[in-house]
This record gives C-alpha cells, sequence and structure tokens, in this order.
C-alpha cells in the first residue's frame, strides 16, 4: 500500500481532545496532600537583599513552610544557592551573569524570586505574600541599556561591566568595502520589548518519593531531557532518579519549557517538605517572570553600488538583555547581526551586538529571535536605499535576493562562537514574485500614498528566511502493541504545534499502513526515550520528522528479521498488510510481535532555510496614527509540506504575533525600572478583531538537501518580516509626510509624532 | 491574583443594603456588575471586607422613558441599552456610546450604576453622564439625595458617594427629536478604554445655528469634563467646516490630559481635537 499522507492536509488529531476540553494541563493534575506554592518576587529592580522575614506569614493558617535562600545550602554552589545554567552559547564570559534560583544577596528586577510560600490554597499562600517582611537596600536601577552603558550602576560588581558579551559578525572587508562604496546610509532602527506570551502560563507539579528516590516533575515542556540534565546536577540526584512529564501545553514560542528558577523552587520545595506541590503562574507573573526578548537599538550603515547592490553593512546592535543571562539569553543578540541580512547577498558584513544588562525581566528567545529584529532593519534600509538611489523597491530587492544557484549561500560567521552558517536551498525571487502576483501589487501599488476617504494607502514588501532545524539529533522510537497498533514515542515535545498529527502521517507513509494504524504518539516525557532535544528552532519536523522515518527503517529491519525466524521466510519477503505481517504466502497479526521497538536517531548539524515573502496592503488614519490591514500576503517555501493545513496556522498564527509586536505589543519601564505592564490591559496582544485579513500561501518547490524528508522548518515565517513590512508600508502611505518610522511598535502616538515632524519640516 | 478573603452579603431591599454597606467601616463594597471591582480585588487593588452584591434588589433593573427623559436604573446593564429600541429616538447618544463598552462579554455583565460608580476616566457612561447634564440618584443611611453628574465625579476613581451609599438611578433630561449629537472615541484596540473620547450635542435654531452645545471628553484629565470653551465656539454658529475647525482648536486646548504607557499628552491633546471634530461632522452630517 502507497500512502500519500505526508503533503495532505489532514485535520489535527489533537483537536478533538482539545475542542471537547479533555485536553490535560499541569494545573489539571492534582494528588492528594498538595501544596499549593505561592511566589513572593521583588517590587524592587536594583537593590541589596538585607532580610527576608517570614515568622509572621508562617503564622497564619494554611501556611505550610516559606522557603528562601537560608534553605539551600548546596556546596556545588559558593552562596549555597544553585545557578540556572545557560543550554545554547554557554560561554565562560556568561557565567557571572546567570541567574540565582532565588535572590539571595540582590535583587536585580522587579518579579525576580525572593521566598516561596507552601500553602493549603493558592489564595492563602497569596495572603501569605503581604506577610513577609523584607529588607532591601535600593541601589540605582538600570532602566536602559544606554545607562548600563555608563557603568554607573553595576549590576554585577565583580565583574566591572553591564556588558555580558560582545558578538561580532563577520564576513568580508566591510570597512575595504565602506571605504570605496559609492553611496552608503547610516540609520538608527529599534525594536520594542515583547514576549511570546503563551496562552497557559507556565506551571509546574513536583512529586518525591522519598522511599523510591524518585522526583516526579510535570509541567515540562520543549526541553524536558536538557532541563532533568539541569535540575539532576543543581538538585543532588541522578537523572534517572528524574522523570519529568509533558503534559499538554498551550503554547511555547520559545519562552515555555525553558528552565526556570521556579523548575528547581518546586522540585526543592517537594522535597524539602516531602509533600507534592504545584505552582500555576499567574498571568501578572508570566508578564514579569517568563523571558522578554526583542528589545534592541541598532546604529548601522549599508553601502550599496548606484544600480542598488549591496556592497555591506556595518554597525552595532544593542539588546536590552535585562537582568540575567538565561538559558537561551543570547540567541537574540547573536542572530539579529548575523542573519539581518537575510535572503540578501552582502558581500561585507561587520556587525557588533552589545549585550547589556539592566534591571529587567530577563530575556530569552522569542520565535524568530533576532531575525524579527534583523529583518526589520534590514527592510528598513532598503526600502530608504531604494528612495535615494529612485530604485523601484521590488526591484531593489530583485536585485539583491540570492539567485537559486547561488546556494549554499555563506551567512556571517559569529563570534566568539564560531557560529557558521549558510543556506541550503530556494528560488527566493520565485517566491517574491508570486507573492506579489497573488497580492495584486501591480494594482496596489498604485495607490500607495493617495489620500482616500480621510485614510492614506500604502504598501509595503518585505523577503525573509527563517532559520530551522537545530540539531545535533533527535531521537525516535516505534513498538508494537497487542492489538496490532503502533506506538511512536518522541524525543521532541508538543507545544501546540500539532506533531502528534505530523509523526502519524510520516510514520504511516514510511510504513505503508493506514495511519489509524499509528494509534498514540507520545512526546517529550523522559520515560518515551532514551534521549531527546525539544521543541526549539523549527526544528520538530525536520529532526523529528526525520527521526521517524530512520526509525521506521530499523523498525522495519528488526520485524523483517522477527518475522522471517517465525515464518520460515526470507527476510527481504516480510511486508506490513495495515494489521498483518505477510511473507510468503503466511501471514500473522502484528500484536503477535508485539513489545517489538526500534529507537534510532537523526543526526545532523546543518540548518533548513525556508524563505519567502511578506506583502501588506494598509491605510493609515494620520490623525489617529492608526493603521488598518486591508491585506495581507505571506507566501513561504518549506522544501516540503508535511501537512499544509496545521502549516498554514503555523503561518497565520506566526504572522499574528508578529503584527502585535509591529503594531501594540510592548513591554514597558519607567525610569526606575519598575514594570509598567503587568496586565493584559497594558500589554496590547492582537485581539481576534485586529487583523481580519490575512493571507498565507505554502509552496513546497525547493526540498532541502539536507534532510530525508526534504522538509525545512516553518513555524518563524509569518513573524519574521511582519515588522519591516508593515513599518516599510507605513513610509509609502505617509510619503507626502516623508515619514520613515524607525522604530516598532508602530504605535498612534509614534506615527502622529511623525507625520507631526514631517508637516513642521514641509513648514520650514 | 487570588481575591483576599471577604464577607459576602446578597440583601433584598435597598435598606438592608444601605444598612449592611454602612456596617463595616467604610470598608464595604457594593458589587453590581463586577466587571471593574472583581479584577481589582484580584490585583488587590481593592480589599473590601464585605461584599455587598445588589442583584437581588427589584427595581434597580429599568430603563424608564418619559417626557422628562430616560431613566437608567443602576443595575440596567450595557446589553439592555444595546437591545432597547426606544432608545434609538429617546437617547440616541447614550445608545452611541454605549457600544463602545468593553467586549461583548463584559457588556452582558457591566451595570451603568457600577461604571458610574467606578468613575474611570475613560469610561463612555460617566462621560454621558457628565455631557448630558444627568442626575445621579442615590439611597444612603441618610436617606435618598441627588446628585449633579459634574459634582459626582471627584478625580479618577473618585466620586461623591459616601460609603453607605449605593446608585439608584441615572436620570438623562429629555432629548429633543430635533437635538443633534456625536460620540467618538479612539483606543488602540476595540473595546479597550478610550485614548481620548467625545460625546456632544446641540440643538438648531430657526435659522440652523446651535444652541444649548454640550460638549464632554473622556480620557484626558481625571475625569470626564464638559469643554465650555468648544460649547461657546459652538452656540451661535452655524455647524460648518470653519466652526468645527475652531471647536476642534479650541478642545485641544481646553484639556490638560496626562500621559501614560498608551499615550503621549500631546498626541491626546490633539486626538480630542480629532474627536469632537468628528463627533460634530457626524453630528452634522
Amino acid at each position: 500500500m502507497k500512502n500519500t499522507f505526508i503533503g495532505a492536509s489532514i485535520e489535527r488529531r489533537e483537536d478533538l481532545r482539545f475542542l471537547r476540553g479533555r485536553g490535560i494541563y499541569v494545573d489539571d493534575l492534582t494528588v492528594p496532600g498538595l501544596l499549593y506554592a505561592v511566589i513572593l518576587r521583588s517590587s524592587v529592580a536594583h537593590g541589596r537583599l538585607k532580610s527576608v522575614d517570614t515568622s509572621a506569614a508562617l503564622k497564619i493558617p494554611g501556611v505550610h513552610a516559606v522557603i528562601t535562600a537560608k534553605d539551600m545550602n548546596f556546596t556545588d554552589y559558593p552562596a549555597g544557592v544553585p545557578i540556572v545554567p545557560m543550554r545554547l552559547q554557554p560561554l565562560p564570559e556568561f557565567k557571572p551573569f546567570e541567574q540565582p534560583v532565588i535572590a539571595y544577596d540582590k535583587v536585580r528586577y522587579v518579579g525576580e524570586p525572593i521566598a516561596v510560600v507552601l500553602a493549603s490554597s493558592v489564595a492563602v499562600g497569596e495572603d501569605a505574600l503581604e506577610h513577609i517582611a523584607v529588607e532591601i537596600e535600593d541601589l540605582p536601577p538600570v532602566a536602559t541599556w544606554r545607562a548600563a552603558q555608563k557603568n554607573e550602576s553595576i549590576l554585577f560588581e565583580p565583574t566591572g561591566t553591564n556588558r555580558s558579551l560582545m558578538f561580532e559578525a563577520r564576513k568580508g572587508d566591510a570597512d575595504t568595502a565602506f571605504r570605496d562604496a559609492p553611496y552608503t546610509r547610516r540609520e538608527n532602527l529599534r525594536t520594542g520589548r515583547h514576549y511570546g506570551l503563551t496562552m497557559e502560563p507556565r506551571g509546574v507539579m513536583a512529586e518525591w518519593d522519598a522511599a523510591k528516590n524518585k522526583l516526579t516533575v510535570s509541567g515540562a515542556a520543549k526541553v524536558p531531557f536538557f532541563n532533568r540534565r539541569i535540575l539532576a546536577k543543581q538538585i543532588g540526584l541522578a537523572e534517572s532518579d528524574i522523570e519529568m512529564i509533558e503534559n499538554d501545553v498551550g503554547g511555547g514560542y520559545g519562552a515555555r519549557g525553558e528552565f526556570y528558577p521556579e523548575d528547581f523552587l518546586i522540585p526543592f520545595a517537594a522535597k524539602h517538605i516531602n509533600r507534592p506541590v504545584k505552582w500555576i503562574e499567574d498571568r501578572r507573573e508570566n508578564l514579569m517572570a517568563m523571558n522578554h526578548a526583542r528589545e534592541t537599538e541598532a546604529d548601522l550603515e549599508i553601502a550599496c553600488n548606484r544600480d542598488g547592490t549591496i556592497i555591506g553593512v556595518r554597525g552595532d546592535v544593542h539588546t536590552d538583555m535585562g537582568a540575567y543571562m538565561r538559558t537561551n539569553g543570547a540567541v537574540g543578540a547573536r542572530n539579529a547581526p548575523q542573519f539581518m541580512t537575510g535572503p540578501y547577498r552582502v558581500p561585507h558584513h561587520k556587525v557588533d551586538s552589545h549585550l547589556w544588562m539592566t534591571n529587567k525581566t530577563p530575556v530569552g528567545t522569542y520565535r524568530g529571535p533576532g531575525r524579527f529584529e534583523g529583518c526589520f532593519y534590514m527592510e528598513r534600509l532598503l526600502d530608504m536605499v531604494a528612495a535615494d538611489l529612485g530604485i523601484d523597491r521590488v526591484e531593489m530587492r530583485r536585485r539583491n535576493l540570492i539567485s537559486k544557484a547561488e546556494h549554499p549561500y555563506k551567512l556571517a560567521t559569529a563570534q566568539p562562537t564560531n557560529a557558521h552558517d549558510q543556506t541550503d536551498s530556494g528560488d527566493y525571487h520565485a517566491t517574491l514574485d508570486l507573492c506579489l502576483k497573488e497580492f495584486g501589487w501591480s494594482e496596489k501599488s498604485k495607490l500607495g500614498g493617495k489620500l482616500v476617504g480621510g485614510k492614506y494607502h500604502g504598501v509595503g514588501v518585505a523577503c525573509f528566511i527563517e532559520g530551522g532545524a537545530a540539531g545535533p539529533k533527535e531521537s525516535a522510537r516505534l513498538e508494537i502493541n497487542r492489538d496490532s497498533t503502533i506506538t511512536v514515542f518522541m524525543g521532541t515535545s508538543s507545544v501546540g504545534q500539532g506533531v502528534e498529527t505530523i509523526y502519524a502521517q510520516i510514520a504511516a507513509d514510511a510504513l505503508e499502513v493506514p495511519i489509524e494504524r499509528i494509534r498514540h504518539v507520545y512526546h517529550g516525557s523522559t520515560n518515551t526515550v532514551s534521549d531527546g532535544y525539544g521543541a526549539y528552532h523549527s526544528r520538530s519536523v525536520v529532526m523529528g520528522g526525520s527521526a521517524v522515518l530512520v526509525a521506521t527503517e530499523k523498525f522495519m529491519a528488526t520485524l523483517r528479521q522477527a518475522a522471517g525466524k517465525r515464518l520460515g521466510c526470507a527476510e527481504s519477503s516480510v511486508t506490513l498488510d495495515v494489521d498483518k505481517v505477510v511473507a510468503g504466502g503466511f501471514s500473522l497479526p502484528l500484536g503477535e510481535f508485539a513489545g517489538l521497538t526500534a529507537e534510532s536517531a537523526f543526526l545532523n548539524h546543518k540548518h533548513t532555510y525556508s524563505y519567502g515573502s511578506h506583502a501588506t496592503h494598509i491605510t493609515v488614519d494620520a490623525k489617529l496614527g492608526h493603521i488598518e490591514i486591508l491585506d495581507y500576503l505571506v507566501v513561504q517555501d518549506v522544501g516540503r509540506a508535511i501537512n499544509p493545513l496545521t502549516l498554514r496556522g503555523q503561518v497565520i498564527g506566526s504572522l499574528v504575533q508578529g503584527l502585535g509586536g509591529a503594531v501594540l505589543e510592548d513591554l514597558k519601564y519607567d525610569e526606575q525600572a519598575q514594570f509598567l505592564t503587568g496586565t493584559l490591559a497594558d500589554y496590547l496582544l492582537p485581539l481576534a478583531s485586529d487583523f481580519p485579513n490575512l493571507r498565507c500561501i505554502v509552496t513546497d518547490d525547493h526540498p532541502s538537501p539536507i534532510n530525508p524528508l526534504g522538509a525545512k522548518g516553518a513555524g518563524e515565517g509569518g513573524i519574521v518580516a511582519a515588522g519591516g513590512c508593515m513599518a516599510n508600508a507605513v513610509a509609502n502611505a505617509l510619503q507626502s509626510f516623508g515619514v520613515q518610522p524607525r522604530a516598532l511598535p508602530l504605535s498612534p502616538t509614534y506615527i502622529w509624532e511623525l507625520v507631526q515632524a514631517g508637516q513642521q519640516k514641509a513648514a520650514e | 491574583m487570588k481575591m483576599p478573603p471577604f464577607e459576602y452579603a446578597c440583601p433584598t431591599s435597598l435598606s438592608e443594603a444601605v444598612k449592611l454597606l454602612a456596617s463595616h467601616d467604610g470598608e464595604a463594597k457594593a458589587l453590581a456588575g463586577g466587571q471593574s471591582l472583581l479584577p481589582m480585588m484580584a490585583f488587590r487593588v481593592a480589599q473590601p471586607t464585605l461584599l455587598v452584591d445588589l442583584r437581588k434588589l427589584s427595581g434597580l433593573g429599568e430603563i424608564k422613558i418619559s417626557a422628562d427623559g430616560v431613566r437608567l436604573g443602576a443595575l440596567v446593564r450595557w446589553r439592555d441599552i444595546e437591545d432597547d429600541d426606544r432608545l434609538d429616538a429617546a437617547h440616541p447618544l447614550l445608545k452611541a456610546a454605549i457600544a463602545h463598552v468593553a467586549h461583548y462579554q463584559i457588556r452582558n455583565r457591566g451595570t451603568v450604576g457600577g461604571s458610574i460608580a467606578h468613575a474611570d476616566p475613560a469610561a463612555e457612561m460617566p462621560g454621558i453622564a457628565v455631557a448630558c447634564d444627568a442626575e445621579i440618584a442615590v439611597m444612603g443611611k441618610a436617606g435618598a439625595r441627588i446628585i449633579k453628574a459634574a459634582d459626582f465625579f471627584l478625580g479618577a476613581l473618585t466620586t461623591a458617594l459616601q460609603p453607605d451609599e449605593i446608585i439608584t438611578e441615572v436620570r438623562l433630561p429629555a432629548w429633543p427629536a430635533s437635538r443633534r449629537s456625536g460620540f467618538q472615541e479612539f483606543a488602540r484596540r476595540r473595546g479597550d478604554f478610550a485614548m481620548a473620547g467625545a460625546a456632544l450635542f446641540y440643538d438648531l435654531d430657526k435659522s440652523g445655528k446651535a444652541s444649548n452645545a454640550h460638549v464632554g471628553v473622556i480620557g484626558v484629565g481625571d475625569r470626564p469634563r464638559r469643554l465650555k470653551p468648544v460649547e461657546a465656539v459652538l452656540n451661535g454658529s452655524a455647524i460648518d467646516e470653519a466652526t468645527i475647525a475652531k471647536a476642534a482648536a479650541a478642545a485641544s486646548a481646553a484639556v490638560e490630559p496626562q500621559e501614560d504607557i498608551h499615550a503621549s499628552a500631546a498626541y491626546r491633546r490633539s486626538l480630542t481635537g480629532t474627536m469632537v471634530e468628528r463627533a460634530l461632522k457626524s453630528a452634522a452630517g
């Protein structure tokens, strides 16, 4: 039986579970004797922690314990308090900036954990928070990267600096190239502070079985295997003493599932008090405790020939890192300078990226980390250059897109991590052309700058690449059940992408069985496969899917061997027929081989690059500074689309997030580094009614040569170019005022200010 | 974000409710739709020791329309106003404004009295009350009294209401059929509190000139207010483009807006003018 599940728009097998309310999230779990953890967080941005008096809180009925740094004495750590190590780019330079699991000498951001109350209910725990007396000696807060740069108030005094690192993105010889360039332009560009807001906030439930020396941690997500390694080392257990259980997860976006202080504090609390403990993050905590992202300011220069071909880029990117280097905190600050050139041919590249520590919530990755920022810089520059040189915006891009023949095209290398990268395959011009055609660019662009019914029309275009498929490996295991079905066990995690469906499609095709035979797909938990790397960098389909493929090969080989022996036939004659094993005229139910299992891993160190173009048609009410999107189209080539239906969901979903960042979202602090956006009335997410006119077309014309599926990571393409495309459209709409947006979000106040400035300049 | 401990009472008579509110040293709070109070309690910004649920009080949920005007019971919900076709003629300005209140679900729960008592500077109902010279009927330990809307709102989330007083009714003066009105507001997302809004009306005399102009603004400053300088521009003038432009400029000049995370003060000042301009255009149109 030849299947074609791959490429078919199959509805998610997860959907019925979720739509019927039968998903099991960590907060749905309960066990006898459960205590609830509530965390006292610093209300001070920067200060010396003098004392924490918990005595009054302990007197409240229902309060069982209050944990502080004083309860920790882990001799592996100088202060006895475990440190959360970096998962990605774990450079020695970052060590002094890593976060302790609980504040013990200083507090460095509003929201930093100071104490953990264990109580009979969350309400009682919150009552107790008001009775914990904390003495903090205020230190001058560092609220911006510019303040950090002065090094007057230093977050980590022994280091003597607020800059944890400088990445250097390099290619060619930019300084020489700029010296000889016929045209250059220098711009200051800024992106707002966002975060990957998950609909389900974080949560952890920990159970300690002292008799079995077993710690079970529910609520794991994204990278359970790595987190188990961190926790085992911190808490002094063997990895095999710990089970990380992945439940249904309501969104990841890079932020959920990384190792946070609470991922130590809750297991520690359970062990400490010898009772199960659950902590569910509330939305206010979620806003101030989960990783922030994106806040950068770039001072960049571009050099071009008179025909618009790019010679080089150079300059500086400054990232507001927040107070600590978290597990994946350096990724965005490395990606922005390294990948800002996106799909464009840029021979000379010299961008320094400065990582400034400030008294804000620490940053981590958020869908398209650094790429959203970098694409915004590049796309803004291209439009400004095109205008300067009198070149059509589309033609400007065509002249600079990497051509089909140039793959693999070498991108800038980032030091000190020696991060090399190159594109894999594709026809970047073709997706741009398809996008413009389907969008109706030639007609719509005629409206650019026109005032119709009180609103200015504008169109914008932007191109992107999206890196995916981070290695080094991923594991999959198949096992036969008594009922002649097959279960797939995965080392990757589900954060809501629909991977259960995707993996079943791939396994069913490879085994040539009906998809219903792949009865269950289990993932994430540390008890499913021997090792796993998780869900990030748009890697689940490429890495996990390829792991399924190689595991099915091993599975079939193992089955052929077993069946050949049982049936007395040549191994090569053994085939699977729905629920039977068939060979030489004999057949046995597959269930006869129950327990037969095969695990294999897919290894890969290269990255996939899906790519595409965005085009948008907007109106701007210049008096309100209000943007309305009339049409928005993303065309993305993904190498090979496993499930076009779920893929469209990825593209549109990430686009909506990108538009949120382009127009609405901004995490704000005042000059004292007090957090100002602690509710969803302050941090403005897109509502269902905000961006109704979004479209996407996914193509799979150019398979990736670096994996057996030919697939490319595709979860981030919708977000990467959204900021650049929208800002370009605003510039186009408000050209009569000479408006050039240089910052995101494109808030009403900001757009109105740009219009005012344009009018003033015209009047002078 | 769990509420602090509190007691709960659900009286069946107004006098009982007043008694309960008076019983807790000013720490009792009346609960109507709960759309502002309960989130504030979850954030522990409000920590009343007693919640007096008004839902069983009879007679506070009606919309009465007579020659004297429109009387909105304190427990009238936004949905009731939206669904009441009589109001299209009896008070089109009210109807236009209420369409902007928050979101569908909130409009099903939120009440007129609750919004007036909460006194958010950007809320629509207080804005309408002030713009229309409404009277706010309240009942307390000392008996019933009437407070003029202009005297009711003292600042952001601050009113002339005593701790033991319950709003019973909001009385909007009669609305002549020929009256012109307009309502405009702008928020970053539909349903959010407005960064600025304008609620206005005027009557036309026989020569086509405006009289009795009332221009209210919300979202600028610490309370809803009428802009007398703008009204002065309108009264006695034909509402043409020149008048509208003058009125818009007067509106921008008359307000002292605040800055917050959503908008700068300068933007709000400009927006106020734009809202007045557009409200006038829709009124004239």
